[in-house]
């Protein structure tokens, strides 16, 4: 039990996939101008991380018994975009009250760096399969803090005097800086806690 | 493709016009992740480099045989099979480098830079001109590495390519190498971007919402634009984003 809490903090906060891998990037700085938004858009990324690691776990056991370990990157990708199709399908067509809130996210997530990541690191890592799945849960809820985190920032920075030089993009990355640098005082923290 | 460009125009605009990390802001996971030290940049910068120019060839080549509809899953597995090979090659002549990579490697496959010119370029042009689009980008995505990382690890190690260059008498600022130390050097190095960029007559490199994103056009299609518009609409609010601008970037994407 206690190493699930382990992974599941180390997820989120020491080793948290945005602030401190840089993975998921894209949608960070995209999607992060709106509350709302960018609480749709990591539930969505939390649905999906799961559901991709419930179905590469299997499969890379499957290529690693056939000697197939090689074809990993490419059915990965592949299992991941028709997965996120089909979720989109059933979704529009049973839920449609989910769809509207989290489907518009889904095509955008297709190719999130950080869903492909938390599968090949769960290989990587070594985890068992339930394992697996807290990664990807703390992974997805890692994303969600600091999306959260940082619409609240940007939206602060909104009504700020900005120095000219710095306006747009660069005010936004060095926010992220001092964001991520927040997140560093988490260090070692997993490590004394379950020690 | 307006008017046609010449295949120098074709190779030099990656590197500067149209960087595509400085300019189309594309790629930054792996800009941040990869460039703490000089090596892993320059490691990271070559691979990508070479999956764009094959990737590019292979996708042009293909151009008039993927049907319209599912060119998107066409282009991954291109990408994906040269990411594969470029893998295996690290991991068989230069397993340092696939050390530092690690699973950054694998994750050129979502490298918005490789399937951003596949839809946008080589999708639509000829062979030749779809590998020097490549290579140009390729070398452009590398010299943005190498700039970023010269300063994080200079800054922050006090090395160049691993010799030590700053005396022992200043420590080095390990801030530098660590994650906050990457997102401050590339807004500061962003800045300078946009300055040269003004100076030049230019305009600033705006955070591409979903002009730059491969999937705009099959997400908009799907959704009539929602995500897009909601991502759009956000950007509105903030900048002055006007619509002459959002046209040029759409022409810069293209």
């Amino acid at each position: 039990m206690k190493i699930f809490f382990a992974i599941l903090l180390t997820a989120i906060l020491t080793n948290n996939y945005i602030l401190s891998k840089f993975l998921g990037i894209c949608p960070f700085l995209g999607v992060s101008k709106k509350l709302n938004t960018a609480v749709g858009m990591s539930a969505a990324v939390i649905f999906v991380m799961l559901l991709a690691s419930a179905v590469t776990f299997p499969l890379n056991t499957f290529l690693d018994n056939h000697n197939l370990g090689y074809l990993q990157t490419i059915v990965f990708i592949l299992v991941i975009a028709a997965l996120v199709q089909l979720v989109e399908i059933v979704l529009r067509k049973y839920i449609p009250a989910l769809y509207n809130s989290l489907g518009i996210y889904l095509p955008l997530i297709t190719t999130n760096c950080a869903v492909l990541g938390v599968t090949i690191l769960n290989i990587d890592n070594g985890y068992t399969f339930a394992e697996a799945m807290v990664n990807s849960l703390g992974a997805g809820l890692g994303f969600m803090v600091a999306m959260v985190m940082f619409a609240g920032v940007r939206s602060k920075l909104e009504t700020c005097e900005v120095p000219k030089f710095l306006e747009g993009l660069p005010i936004t990355l060095i926010a992220a800086s001092l964001t991520s640098l927040s997140f560093l005082g988490f260090t070692g923290l997993v490590e004394n806690m379950f020690a | 493709m307006a008017e046609k460009k010449s295949l120098g125009q074709e190779f030099t605009k990656g590197i500067i016009k149209e960087n595509p990390v400085l300019r189309l802001v594309l790629g930054t996971c792996p800009t941040l992740a990869t460039t703490t030290s000089m090596e892993s940049a320059i490691g990271m910068g070559i691979s990508a480099a070479i999956v764009l120019v094959c990737s590019n060839i292979v996708i042009s080549a293909l151009r008039k045989v993927i049907p319209q509809k599912v060119r998107i899953p066409c282009y991954i597995v291109v990408i994906a099979a040269f990411v594969t090979i470029v893998q295996m090659l690290v991991k068989a002549f230069v397993p340092t480098l696939d050390e530092q990579l690690g699973v950054y490697l694998p994750l050129i496959v979502v490298n918005c830079i490789i399937l951003g010119r596949a839809e946008a370029f080589a999708g639509k042009n000829s062979i030749v001109a779809s590998a020097v689009d490549g290579l140009g980008m390729g070398v452009g995505f590398t010299v943005a590495l190498i700039v970023m990382s010269a300063v994080r690890e200079l800054l922050g190690a006090g090395s160049l390519l691993g010799h030590s260059i700053l005396p022992a008498s200043i420590p080095p600022m390990t801030i530098f190498i660590l994650a906050p130390g990457g997102f401050f050097v590339f807004g500061l190095i962003m800045a300078c971007a946009n300055k040269l960029a003004e100076m030049g007559g230019g305009k600033k490199a705006k955070l591409s919402g979903c002009e730059a994103c491969p999937m705009a056009e099959s997400c908009a299609k799907l959704h009539g634009g929602e995500a897009c518009e909601t991502a759009e609409n956000a950007e509105t609010a903030q900048a002055e984003a006007t619509p002459v601008e959002t046209a040029e970037v759409k022409e810069a994407a293209e």
